[in-house]
């Protein structure tokens, strides 16, 4: 008996069966939900190709191009911008002057605490009103131009942003970084530029990512006062034709825009962290 | 005509105008929250659900709704709804124009956009929640729902109140893109107003004004609430 026992073979009897997955309700429920928005995006695409238009795509593909680039050149140099001003505003912050202190907590309430779409038609159709003033000063030919005035609020209103997320990163390295630096001889501009800032990014980045992302889909807002961007072109596309696929079209575009930047974004963010996972 | 006089009440003043477009601004984001936190809650329940299903069409809700403009989201909501409902109407044999009401396509855009940040709020919420507080109210033989209504969720609330007031800021300053489809909002009359009378920097400064007082009462009414919150939780 103990000899059959032994020989009996393992393989056999190696593991019970996978339990037999129940339609429970919950699951259900899931696979309609997934079936709705597969639905949904079948359904779209299949409207998009039905009404595939070659002179539609053809007169209004380039201009969606043009659009896209105006929208990235518009985002992107405004950010730049914006990150050049957010120092200061971040150091009036943090600095122990009352004066200074109380400019930056102003200038970054008021552009965090009223909507980006005030703040554009404040500077387009606002400053619009000091024409005379403007012309003599020369500055006319700037205001004039919808492209830069929506260039100047979203660069103003990007660096209130842009200074909090700066603040909190270099708040958040601990003081003790500070008194080692100090403690080897290291003066403060060094340790700030080579202990501090180093440490600080990696906070800021997911918050400069959202930074970004926010922007990009705020940008939309300028084809209210005449740009041509991405929206701007769609807008057109859609006053013109009465073609619902022109808002599809730069649903998907911007989608795959903001999907992009986040997964270069979790990319990066993968890539300087590397020295901290153990 | 003075500045003063053109804010004001009297002759000649859009004081009036532009009161009523802080009603509706305000009626819109207030309308709004309640659809959206309740979505966003069932979103973030979706999320952390065990079935893969439920928790793929949840983040596709996201997805969607973050990666989008808001200001995309409220014309694919108006112009959308308005193409889809006049195809239900030419099935059903009605032929005549259907207006969508700009309000609700507005609440519906708004709601949209709330819910898919608030599914993040909730989420990293109920992350917060140690899985001890549902074994407790099992085990005293609560059901799922009275478990989920009497014990998660008023620590939920706790947690998640920073990140929703925050919530609410941006959904009350959202709510001014609904100027663009037409809603008679703080922006739109202000607008209107620069308009007719040249004084657009006055209008629209009154309309950022406006803004920043709403958001500044909005802070003392979200403080009161954390107090209240706060103090009826345990000290620990």
């Amino acid at each position: 008996m103990t000899e059959s026992f032994l020989n009996a073979r393992t393989a056999v009897v190696s593991r019970p069966p996978a339990p037999a997955k129940r339609w429970t309700r919950t699951r259900i429920i899931g696979h309609v939900l997934v079936a709705f928005w597969a639905a949904l995006i079948i359904g779209l695409l299949l409207d998009l190709y039905a009404a595939w238009d070659i002179v539609l795509i053809q007169t209004y593909g380039p201009k969606y191009w043009q659009g896209l680039v105006t929208t990235l050149t518009l985002v992107f140099s405004s950010i730049i911008f914006g990150a050049i001003l957010s120092v200061p505003v971040a150091y009036g912050r943090m600095t122990k002057n009352r004066i200074g202190s109380a400019i930056a907590y102003a200038y970054v309430y008021f552009f965090r605490g009223t909507p980006l779409i005030a703040q554009v038609f404040l500077m387009y159709y606002g400053v619009s009103e000091f024409r005379g003033f403007l012309e003599t000063i020369g500055l006319w030919w700037f205001f004039r131009e919808a492209w830069y005035c929506g260039f100047l609020a979203f660069a103003l209103n990007t660096a209130a942003y842009q200074a909090e997320i700066l603040r909190g990163a270099i708040q958040s390295v601990s003081v003790g970084q500070w008194e080692g630096a100090a403690s080897l001889g290291i003066s403060k501009f060094v340790t700030f530029r080579k202990v501090i800032l180093p440490q600080a990014l990696i906070v800021a980045l997911r918050p400069y990512g959202n930074e970004v992302i926010l922007m990009i889909k705020g940008s939309a807002i300028v084809a209210l006062i005449t740009v041509y961007d991405l929206m701007g072109y769609t807008k057109l596309a859609y006053s013109r034709t009465f073609d619902f696929q022109a808002y599809l079209w730069a649903a998907i575009i911007y989608l795959l825009l903001v999907e992009i930047l986040r997964h270069i974004w979790d990319w990066m963010e993968r890539r300087i962290t590397r020295h901290l996972i153990r | 005509m003075g500045s003063i006089a053109l804010l004001g009440f009297g002759e000649g003043g859009w004081g009036l105008s532009i009161a009523s477009g802080i009603l509706v601004t305000v009626t819109l984001a207030l309308a709004t929250l309640p659809v959206g936190l309740l979505i966003g809650f069932f979103v973030a329940l979706g999320k952390q659900a065990e079935e893969p299903s439920i928790r793929l069409a949840a983040n596709m809700y996201t997805t969607i709704f973050r990666g989008l403009p808001e200001l995309l989201t409220l014309f694919l909501v108006y112009f959308g709804a308005q193409i889809g409902i006049q195809k239900l109407g030419v099935l059903l044999g009605f032929a005549g124009t259907i207006e969508i009401n700009s309000f609700l396509a507005g609440m519906f855009a708004m709601g949209a956009v709330f819910s898919s940040y608030a599914s993040e709020v909730f989420l990293s919420a109920f992350r917060a929640i140690p899985r001890g507080q549902y074994e407790g109210g099992y085990a005293i033989g609560l059901s799922y729902g009275q478990t989920m209504w009497k014990v998660v969720l008023p620590q939920l609330i706790r947690v998640a109140l920073p990140g929703l007031s925050n919530l609410w800021m941006i959904l009350l300053k959202d709510t001014a893109l609904v100027s663009a489809i037409g809603l008679a909002d703080i922006l739109r009359q202000t607008g209107v107003a620069a308009r007719v009378t040249k004084h657009a920097f006055l209008f629209y400064g009154t309309a950022c004004l406006i803004y920043l007082v709403l958001a500044i009462l909005s802070s003392f009414v979200i403080n009161a609430i954390e107090r209240r919150t706060t103090a009826s939780g345990v000290r620990r």
